[in-house]
This record gives C-alpha cells, sequence and structure tokens, in this order.
C-alpha cells in the first residue's frame, strides 16, 4: 500500500474503534441491565398520555429553503478553501476574481434576504 | 517516535495512535464535565454539588457511569429499530474522527494530512447525521422535532465556522494543523516575534465567530433549542435509555473538548508556547520536548476554551428558533464573509 493510503487507513481504523468502543459498552452493559420489556414501556413518550397519530408528521417547509442555501454557500467553501491557501502566490489577480466571486455570493443571500426566506415565520 | 530512539512497525505505531485517541476523546471529556458542568456550575449557583462519591465527587462520573449501565435498553414500539440502534454510533464515529488530525506536538499527532482543518470540518458535520437518524427513527414527535431543529441549527452555523477558518488558512497559508502552529510560531507582529503569531490577535473576528458557532454547533445554551427541555423533553434524545443515551452525552461533551482542542490550534499556538518562552527555557521550539510538553500545553488551553464554553451555557437565556436562525444568517455570515475579503486584501496588499 502507498504512503498517501496508508496515512488515511486511519480514517477508517478510527471509525472502526468509535464503532467498536460503542459496541463494547453496550454489550457490556446487557450483562448487567435487566430486560422486562412490558406494554406501557415501549410505547412513545407523549408526555404520559397514549400518543395519537403516527410520530413521522409532516413537518414545515422552511427547513427546505434553508437546506437549499446552506448547499449554496457549503459549495462556495469548497472553492475558497484552496484559493486561501495559494493566495500568497496568486497576487492581485486571485484577490480580484475572489472578490468578484464572494460579491455574487453575497447578491445571493441578499436576494434570499429581500425575498424574506431568512425570516423564521 | 524519535524520542524513544526505536523504530516501531506501522502496525505497533498504529496501536499505540488508537489507544492514545481513547485517551484523548474519553479523558479530556471526563475531566470537563466534572470540573465544569459538576462543580463549577454548582458554584456559580450557590451550591456544592456532587459531594458523596469519592472525595469532592470526584467519582461521580463513575457513579453515573454504573447507574446508566443498570438501564434497561428500551426499543419504541414504533422505532425503526436499526437506524435507531445505529444512530449513537455515529455520532461517537464523528468525534473519533475528528481527534485524529489534532497534533499534540511536533511529532505526537495522529495523522498529519494536508488537508487537516478541511477534514476536521468534513467529519464535525457527520453527528449531524447520527442526530436526524435519532430523530427520525424514535418515532416519537418530540424526537422529530428535535432533530429538525438540530439539523436546521447546525447547518446554519456550520457557515460561519467554516468562513471563520478560512481567515486562518489565508494567514497560514496551510490548512495543514501543523503547518498551522508553525505558522504562528515563527509569525511576527509587527516586526516582533516575541509572542509569535497567535491568530486570535490578527483574526479576533474569526475567533469570535468561531466560538459561537462552535457553541452552535455542540448545542449548549444558548443555542440548546434542539433539546430545549421545557418543551420538547430532550429532543432527539427523548426515547433512548441507559447506554443509548450516554452515548449522545459522550459524544457531545468529547465534541466540545475536541473543538477546543482545534479552536487553541487555530488561533492559540495549539501545543507551542510563545517564542520568548522557548527562548528562557532554551529548547527549540520544534524538539522532542514538546512531544512531552505539548499535550500539557494543550490541555492548558483546552481547559481555558471550554471554561468559556461553559461559562456561556449556564450564563446565558435560550435563544428562540427565529432569533438564532437569524444570528445565523444575518449577522455570522455577512462578518465572516467581510472577514475573509479584509484579511485577504491585508495579506496580498502587505506580504
Amino acid at each position: 500500500m502507498s504512503e498517501f493510503l496508508r496515512e488515511y487507513l486511519l480514517v477508517l481504523l478510527f471509525a472502526l474503534l468509535g464503532v467498536a468502543a460503542v459496541g463494547g459498552l453496550i454489550g457490556l452493559a446487557s450483562l448487567l441491565r435487566p430486560n422486562r420489556p412490558s406494554q406501557g414501556k415501549v410505547k412513545n413518550y407523549e408526555s404520559g398520555v397514549n400518543p395519537t397519530g403516527t410520530g413521522w408528521s409532516q413537518s414545515q417547509i422552511r427547513y427546505y429553503i434553508f437546506a437549499l442555501l446552506f448547499v449554496m454557500f457549503d459549495v462556495e467553501a469548497v472553492f475558497i478553501f484552496p484559493w486561501a491557501v495559494r493566495l500568497e502566490e496568486l497576487g492581485y489577480f486571485g484577490l480580484g476574481e475572489m472578490v468578484i466571486f464572494i460579491f455574487i455570493l453575497t447578491l445571493g443571500l441578499v436576494y434570499a434576504w429581500r425575498k424574506g426566506v431568512l425570516r423564521w415565520v | 517516535m524519535s524520542l524513544l530512539a526505536i523504530e516501531l512497525a506501522y502496525w505497533q505505531i498504529t496501536v499505540i495512535k488508537l489507544v492514545f485517541s481513547i485517551v484523548a476523546v474519553l479523558i479530556p471529556a471526563g475531566a470537563t464535565v466534572y470540573l465544569y458542568l459538576f462543580k463549577m456550575v454548582s458554584f456559580m449557583q450557590s451550591r456544592l454539588g456532587p459531594m458523596e462519591a469519592g472525595p469532592f465527587g470526584s467519582l461521580q462520573l463513575l457513579a453515573e457511569l454504573g447507574k446508566s449501565a443498570q438501564k434497561e435498553d428500551i426499543f419504541p414500539e414504533k422505532a425503526d429499530r436499526y437506524v435507531y440502534a445505529f444512530a449513537p454510533y455515529v455520532v461517537i464515529v464523528s468525534s473519533f474522527l475528528l481527534v485524529l488530525v489534532v497534533p499534540f506536538g511536533p511529532n505526537a499527532m495522529f495523522a498529519n494530512y494536508d488537508t487537516g482543518i478541511f477534514f476536521a470540518l468534513g467529519v464535525s458535520s457527520l453527528s449531524v447525521i447520527g442526530i436526524l437518524m435519532a430523530g427520525w427513527a424514535s418515532a416519537s414527535k418530540y424526537s422529530m422535532l428535535g432533530g429538525l431543529r438540530a439539523a436546521g441549527q447546525l447547518i446554519a452555523y456550520e457557515l460561519p465556522m467554516i468562513l471563520a477558518v478560512v481567515g486562518v488558512v489565508i494567514q497560514a497559508g496551510t490548512m495543514n494543523m501543523q503547518g498551522i502552529v508553525t505558522a504562528q510560531i515563527e509569525g511576527e507582529i509587527f516586526g516582533m516575534g516575541a509572542l509569535g503569531n497567535p491568530f486570535i490577535l490578527t483574526q479576533f473576528m474569526g475567533f469570535l465567530i468561531f466560538m459561537v458557532a462552535v457553541q452552535a454547533e455542540l448545542t449548549q445554551t444558548p443555542f440548546d433549542m434542539p433539546i430545549a427541555e421545557s418543551e420538547l423533553v430532550t429532543g432527539y434524545m427523548t426515547e433512548y435509555s441507559g447506554f443509548r443515551f450516554l452515548m449522545f452525552f459522550i459524544g457531545e461533551f468529547a465534541t466540545a473538548n475536541i473543538f477546543a482542542f482545534i479552536a487553541s490550534t487555530l488561533f492559540l499556538g495549539g501545543w507551542s508556547v510563545p517564542p520568548f518562552v522557548t527562548d528562557m527555557i532554551g529548547i527549540e521550539a520544534d524538539s522532542a520536548w514538546f512531544d512531552l510538553l505539548g499535550p500539557g500545553v494543550m490541555a492548558v488551553k483546552m481547559l481555558a476554551i471550554t471554561f468559556v464554553i461553559y461559562w456561556v451555557r449556564f450564563t446565558y437565556p435560550r435563544f428562540r428558533e427565529d432569533q438564532l436562525q437569524r444570528l445565523a444568517w444575518k449577522l455570522l455570515i455577512p462578518l465572516a464573509l467581510v472577514n475573509i475579503v479584509a484579511t485577504a486584501v491585508l495579506k496580498v496588499v502587505f506580504v
């Protein structure tokens, strides 16, 4: 395996370690904990009364709009990071380009702002 | 490993790293939970806090662990069982991946990625998926609302955090965490190198935005709308019990510490001490001594930053959902963009 891949193998190993740690702890606790399920115990919690309807209720559309805005800015972040690293070499040219780019993005934010979608109603 | 002057095979180094990662994730979490969550908050509220378990209640955490271990593991009848069971794993895995890129000394680190901080920002959003999974799979109205609120809040504050880091990356000229530390050691302020250049001085705006975003990412009060106990019970954790419930807590506090580690690396000089101190005690900033001293220096900086996090947590009342979205989108993001442009202009004009 190449040195590069070996470096990133650690990501997999650490993730497995996290899974093993949680699994180990929960497994260990299963030796100690009781298991006596009953009708009342497994009911979904709804302030002590019997739950009505389904828990998967419909939700507000506003989360969707914020998610869209998030994608817009997140993609921008992917562009900004490599530029930030190389800024010293790119000099005034890079600076000008990125100022234009950030300006256009700000226009997007201002548009959303003016449209009133940033208001949580 | 040069300190020991012995060569270790790849698997041996890896095993050592895995053992130390558990230390780096769990020990600081336990320490800050006891120091701040149990004791400091008690003193702030004019009470003693836990006193019975061990001297000054220092073994309280073990008692809590024992208590949680004895709780029945309940799966709600309507829950999506597999997703419900797997959600705590995702949250913990996110903390383990986050600690991967934090340097504790010139050689004492888990991995030295060129994309260091970018990687950290990426894996930190994994926990959002875990939280959404928990909220959705519980099939409870409280959980569902809490999960959605958490997702809405976390994505809103993800952006100011990412954009605040860009200022640091511009100044350091690298995304590598070790490179960011080196840039702060070698930096100069107006030609004076005695302090180095901890980026908190030049990136103060970035630091503020970063800390506010961290507070929100960790869903600590004043940003604890997702787990608002007076309206949502405990939000996405409502249906969980026993060890699975505890996992969310461990994940939350472990992540708080690791974010404090990352903040001290980005803004406070990481494992290094100011150059005039190293001149005084006469050791090089990149000598192997700092593999030993570094974790201690990091611990001190981490404790200072987590102190602020918990101080704010116990001082301020909760934001309303619309207020916290407004703060993120209408104040922090524009400020962060201005910070990027200002930093870039200064960098190009004066370097």
